[in-house]
C-alpha cells in the first residue's frame, strides 16, 4: 500500500504552471484522542513537507495538527525543464516519507 | 443521529437534521470579501506574529465553507493575485485558528516565486470559528484574509 498519491499533468508547456496534487496517508494524531482502553493516543503529526524540482526547493509547508488527517496539498510550480519532483515529509516521531513524480515539460 | 442511507448527499441531510436551518446555505465557498469584511479575531499567536504591523485586507483570499458538517476535514483554498516576479513576491502564507488548541495551523512557504498562488488543503477545526490567513511578501508587506466557519460536528471533542 502506497503511503502517498501524486497527480501531475502528463505534460506542461515551459513557463506554464504545473498543478501538483499530493495526498499522504498519515493519521495526524492530535494527541487529544483516546484509544478503546481510554489511554490517550500520543500526538504524532507531520510537521514538515517539502517539494523539490530537480533538486531545487519550490514549495514547502510547516504543518501542525490544524491540517486534517491524510494531508492533502494542491499547489502550482513553474514548468522549467523536464525532470523529477521530489516530495519529503517528516512527522513528530521522526519518521520520514518520500515520493517522486516525473514532470514532462514541452 | 445517524444519517440513514439515502440518495440525498449526507452533508445536506445532516444540515437539515442538526442545524434545523432551512436557509439553503449551500456549501459554497465564502470568500473573505463576502458581505462585510470579517473582523480580525484577537488570537494571541497572531498578535505576536504581527508584532504591531497591520496587514492589508486585500489581494489574499481565504475560502472555507460557510457551514462545515465535520470539523475533522474542512476544505480550504488560498488564492492570491499576482504578479510574483519581477518585483515583490510572496514568501509565506500563515494560517491561524481562533479556537483550535494549536492556533498556528500551517505555514505555506514559497522558496521561489510561484507561477500562481492557489493552495488547496484540508484543515481541522475544533468548533465554529474564524480562520485568518496572512501572506508575507519579500518586501515585508503583509496581506490578510479572514473567513468564518460554522462547524456542526467539531473535531477534538470527547477525544473523537
Amino acid at each position: 500500500m502506497a503511503d502517498s498519491r501524486i497527480n501531475v499533468p502528463a505534460a506542461t508547456r515551459r513557463d506554464e504552471a504545473i498543478e501538483v496534487r499530493i495526498s499522504i496517508r498519515h493519521a495526524m494524531e492530535t494527541g487529544y484522542r483516546t484509544d478503546e482502553g481510554g489511554k490517550p493516543v500520543p500526538r504524532n503529526v507531520i510537521r514538515s513537507f517539502a517539494c523539490r524540482y530537480n533538486g531545487d526547493p519550490v514549495f514547502a509547508v510547516r504543518v501542525s495538527s490544524g491540517i486534517a488527517a491524510n494531508p492533502y496539498f494542491r499547489f502550482f510550480v513553474t514548468a522549467r525543464e523536464s525532470g523529477t519532483l521530489d516530495f519529503e515529509w517528516i512527522d513528530d516521531a521522526g519518521a520520514r516519507g518520500t515520493a517522486q513524480a516525473a514532470v514532462k515539460v514541452v | 443521529m445517524t444519517a440513514p442511507l439515502s440518495r440525498t448527499p449526507v452533508s445536506r441531510r445532516r444540515l437539515l437534521q442538526s442545524a434545523g436551518a432551512w436557509a439553503l446555505v449551500s456549501p459554497l465557498l465564502a470568500g473573505a470579501s463576502a458581505a462585510a469584511a470579517q473582523e480580525m479575531p484577537a488570537i494571541p499567536a497572531l498578535t505576536s506574529f504581527l508584532a504591531g504591523r497591520s496587514p492589508r485586507r486585500e489581494r489574499l483570499r481565504l475560502d472555507l465553507p460557510t457551514l462545515a458538517d465535520n470539523g475533522q476535514a474542512v476544505p480550504m483554498r488560498l488564492t492570491m493575485a499576482g504578479p510574483f516576479a519581477p518585483g515583490p513576491t510572496v514568501r509565506a502564507i500563515h494560517l491561524f485558528s481562533e479556537v483550535n488548541p494549536v492556533p498556528e495551523m500551517a505555514v505555506f512557504e514559497f522558496p521561489i516565486p510561484p507561477p500562481k498562488v492557489e493552495i488547496d488543503s484540508r484543515v481541522r477545526l475544533a468548533g465554529s470559528q474564524r480562520v485568518v490567513a496572512v501572506a508575507v511578501m519579500s518586501d515585508g508587506a503583509l496581506f490578510a484574509a479572514v473567513a468564518e466557519v460554522i462547524v456542526t460536528i467539531a473535531a477534538c471533542l470527547d477525544g473523537s
